[in-house]
């Protein structure tokens, strides 16, 4: 076999942290050739960005102390070169883009300028540098790319900026790029685009693409070979197709069973009463008009999906419905009473019927409060339970719900990982029994795994409370498994609604048919095939 | 850019004519500059005489209102003292403050921002722990003490350093040494805080990335970004530095407009004081709106 491009052999990092050490990766090997697309994929934790910060020399030591290991590029061993000899292969050889372009640009320079330094840094002159930023500019589409060249990064979209760094990546036409989850923080019509940008970037250019993912899809949208990595070591590699069909090992396994999107659709049940009644509901920030004559019907025990990507209202929705934010216009039935113009007095009473679950668990619940105090909270507002012993019990009773253990009343939240979090956010929810939870992105901040149990726990929930959802999500995966009806929002706009069924089997509006094709299937097969018969349009 | 500072000054203009309003009334409260100014066996005629002659007699509503009218003419009146317009004399200590604030301020920046610096690249290390250190104690010692230390130390035992006046650049040495302290001591804190956070920011790995040498990484991508809480802390105490440094200057007997303002307060000479306010006020504002430029240099996200 001749030698690999990039080769990681064997290499162990552990992490020296004041709770000890933490062996990141152990005994990982991969490589990847010249026009190949190698996928590294795991959940948070798995180490799965270790080794490309390995091969890259990014890993800050201390704390991270490289053990063993080899990483061979061009007949180098990386990890045996200077650091100056290291500096002069980063960006020139080897580039790397990253999750977040926000962050990763640098706010106070133009993107020009940051484009043109990684040619500089490399001692080119700063005319080609020029040259070339504004063709890779152009070639990655960004509009009007004279004027984008002098904007800083604030002043592009999320997208934009994905594609700006793609293109300073390749501005020394680099032989290989590692691109770590350089679609999750953007919309699927976004990720669509940008994954379908990087494959053509990388058949231009034949190099090879290190990719950095923990989402089934992408890897099958665009992946040759996968590694798959658990608890910092490789359970399982192969081909794409050869590991979603024949995964070999129990996690791998676990992972494919817990994607999203592969379940039932639920079937309508039989008529109930109406529970919510939203109509002509409208809200405007200044000349932006964040929602527009929204309207809908929630019935008891339902759960009803609101979907779109970000910027399209979702969440100024459920906002305005609980008066979080005040609408300008439309009314809001709650069991026939309007909760716009309801006096502030009696909104409380409502709100105990009326809970919300928030995206982000480490944010929405307050570190220095205990379990049992994050939980009983509620009662205390709203002059329930007086008596203490029956609290204790009846929090101890609601974590034993949602799959904790009683003995966790005395833990604070940095106890508990993300997905136990977010149990504790939903029991804090269900004490205070309500008819409808609202669930803001209540799962996209979870690994898939996790993901799904949470989702399991709300379906139990519901057959067992009757609770209904307003379940908001840009997932259409988890809302497909999950809702019995949907509502598509663009821009302020609900553009289509539906039963799941049919949101999913025959949507109407163009926009909902974009997204659907947009929406990446785990399973390769199904990824070539409608990449064969041409998907809709961006 | 221009609309920035226009903002800024109408707001400035409005927040100084609040404050020369509370001066006037609050000097006034202080007691009877008559009663300070002549003989201790002046007659009741000669105080009556004393306060026709600066219009100390009428009404006080009376007195605001002329008092009004001179300033927007530009006239603020003279020294009850020493006969002279008020404006010279404030001007004057003036000379000498804002030399000593700006050249102070100058050496804190540029050590401060140097050291603060080479804590943060060497954190835990042994520099990052001396100049922490040293820098918690120039922010905690109190200037008072350190400063009549100093004349003994330098000015009675070695007898290196005039203890007191101007004249030559030798008399520089204390007032701006001592001065210096404690905003160093501050200042180099919030660098140190601040680059250390600024160094891990994912840009920084980014750069990394694309084989950014350590110079440039540091001082072209890092420095910038960790300026901005800084700058803020620059602001504040270069506005305490040019108020005038009462104490510092009392006991060096310096003639900057702090130790004006003390003397010209316990003399109740009113038209001194309000001229000196005015003006640190007018200074104090100044340096705000040149803070304000850099800060939108610094950073676009905040020109819009």
């Amino acid at each position: 076999m001749p030698e690999a491009l990039l080769t990681v052999k064997n290499l162990s990092v552990d992490f020296h942290t004041a709770r000890g050490t933490v062996h990141a990766v152990r005994n990982v090997s991969w490589s990847v050739n010249r026009g190949e697309t190698l996928a590294i994929l795991g959940e948070s934790g798995s180490g799965k960005s270790v080794s490309a910060s390995a091969v890259m020399n990014l890993l800050d030591t201390p704390p991270a102390e490289i053990v063993s290991g080899e990483i061979f590029h061009e007949g180098k061993e990386l990890l045996k070169i200077s650091y100056e000899e290291h500096r002069a292969l980063n960006g020139k050889k080897i580039a790397m883009i990253f999750q977040d372009p926000l962050g990763h640009l640098n706010p106070v320079y133009t993107v020009g300028w940051q484009i043109v330094e990684m040619m500089t840094a490399h001692g080119r002159p700063i005319e080609m540098a020029r040259a070339r930023a504004l063709e890779l500019v152009t070639r990655v589409g960004i509009p009007e790319p004279e004027k984008a060249l002098k904007k800083y990064p604030h002043q592009f979209s999320g997208g934009q900026r994905q594609r700006l760094m793609i293109a300073m990546a390749l501005m020394l036409k680099p032989d290989i790029l590692i691109a770590d989850e350089p679609t999750t923080a953007l919309d699927v019509t976004v990720q669509a685009e940008v994954l379908a940008l990087l494959k053509e970037l990388q058949q231009e250019t034949g190099m090879a693409l290190v990719l950095i993912t923990h989402d089934l899809g992408v890897v099958a949208e665009i992946a040759d070979r996968v590694v798959v990595m658990s608890e910092g070591e490789i359970v399982e590699e192969g081909t794409a197709r050869e590991v979603y069909h024949k995964p070999r090992h129990a996690y791998t396994r676990k992972l494919i069973g817990a994607a999203p999107g592969k379940g039932d659709i639920r079937q309508p049940g039989p008529e109930a009463s109406v529970l919510l009644e939203v109509s002509g509901l409208e809200k405007t920030y200044g000349n932006f008009t964040a929602l527009k004559d929204a309207a809908f019907t929630l019935a008891r025990g339902q759960s009803l999906a609101v979907v779109g990507e970000s910027g399209s209202g979702k969440s100024t929705l459920a906002r305005t419905i609980l008066r979080l934010e005040q609408a300008d216009k439309g009314t809001a039935l709650w069991k026939g009473r309007d909760l716009i113009t309801m006096p502030q007095r009696d909104l409380l009473a409502i709100r105990q019927q009326i809970q919300m679950v928030f995206q982000d668990p480490t944010q929405s619940l307050n570190p220095r409060m205990s379990v049992y105090q994050l939980i009983s909270e509620g009662w205390e507002i709203h002059g329930l339970m007086p008596d203490r012993k029956a609290r204790r019990a009846r929090v101890e009773e609601l974590l034993e719900q949602v799959e904790l253990l009683p003995s966790h009343c005395d833990r604070y939240p940095h106890q508990f990982s993300g997905g136990q979090r977010q149990r504790i956010a939903i029991a804090r929810a269900l004490a205070l029994e309500p008819e409808l939870i609202i669930c803001d992105e209540a799962v996209s901040a979870l690994d898939v795994s996790v993901q799904a149990q949470v989702m399991a726990l709300l379906d139990d929930l519901r057959a067992k409370l009757g609770i209904s959802y307003l379940f908001i999500a840009h997932d259409l995966g988890v809302v497909r498994d999950f809702a019995d009806t949907v509502l598509v929002m663009k821009e302020g706009e609900i553009v289509e609604q539906g039963s799941t069924e049919a949101i999913f089997s025959a949507p109407q509006h163009p926009y909902t048919q974009r997204l659907l094709a947009a929406n990446l299937d785990p399973d390769p097969d199904i990824q070539a095939q409608r990449a064969r018969s041409g998907r809709a349009a961006p | 850019m221009i609309k920035l500072v226009g903002q800024r000054a109408i707001a400035s203009l409005l927040s100084l004519s609040v404050l020369m309003v509370m001066v006037f009334f609050l000097s006034r409260l202080t007691g009877d500059p008559a009663a300070l100014f002549l003989p201790i066996d002046a007659t009741e005629q000669m105080k009556e005489q004393f306060r026709a002659l600066h219009g100390l007699d009428r009404p006080i509503l009376e007195q605001f209102g002329l008092y009004i009218r001179d300033v927007l003419h530009l006239d603020f009146g003279e020294s009850l003292r020493r006969a002279r317009p008020a404006i010279d004399i404030v001007l004057e200590a003036y000379a000498w403050t804002l030399p000593l604030a700006l050249i102070t301020m100058a050496l804190v920046i540029v050590a401060a921002i140097f050291l603060g610096s080479i804590a943060a690249f060497n954190v835990g290390g042994v520099i990052d722990r001396g100049i922490s250190v040293v820098s918690l104690i120039g922010a905690s010692a109190p200037d008072f003490w350190i400063a009549i230390v100093a004349i003994v130390v330098f000015a009675i035992n070695l007898a290196w350093l005039p203890t007191s006046g101007v004249g030559t650049p030798w008399h520089w040495i204390m007032p701006v040494g001592i001065l210096f302290i404690r905003p160093f001591g501050l200042i180099v804190q919030v660098v140190r805080g601040s680059m250390l956070s600024a160094l891990s920011a994912p840009y920084v790995k980014t750069a990394r990335a694309k084989g950014v040498k350590n110079g440039p990484l540091i001082f072209v991508h890092t420095l910038r970004n960790a300026m901005l809480p800084v700058i803020t802390v620059i602001g504040d105490q270069a506005a305490a530095l040019l108020n005038g440094a009462v104490i510092v200057e009392t006991i060096f007997g310096f003639p900057g407009v702090g130790k004006l303002m003390i003397d010209s307060i316990l003399q109740r000479d009113f038209n001194v004081v309000m001229a000196a306010i005015l003006v640190t006020a007018i200074a104090i504002f100044i340096m705000n709106i040149l803070i304000d430029i850099a800060y939108s240099i610094l950073d676009p996200r905040i020109r819009q």
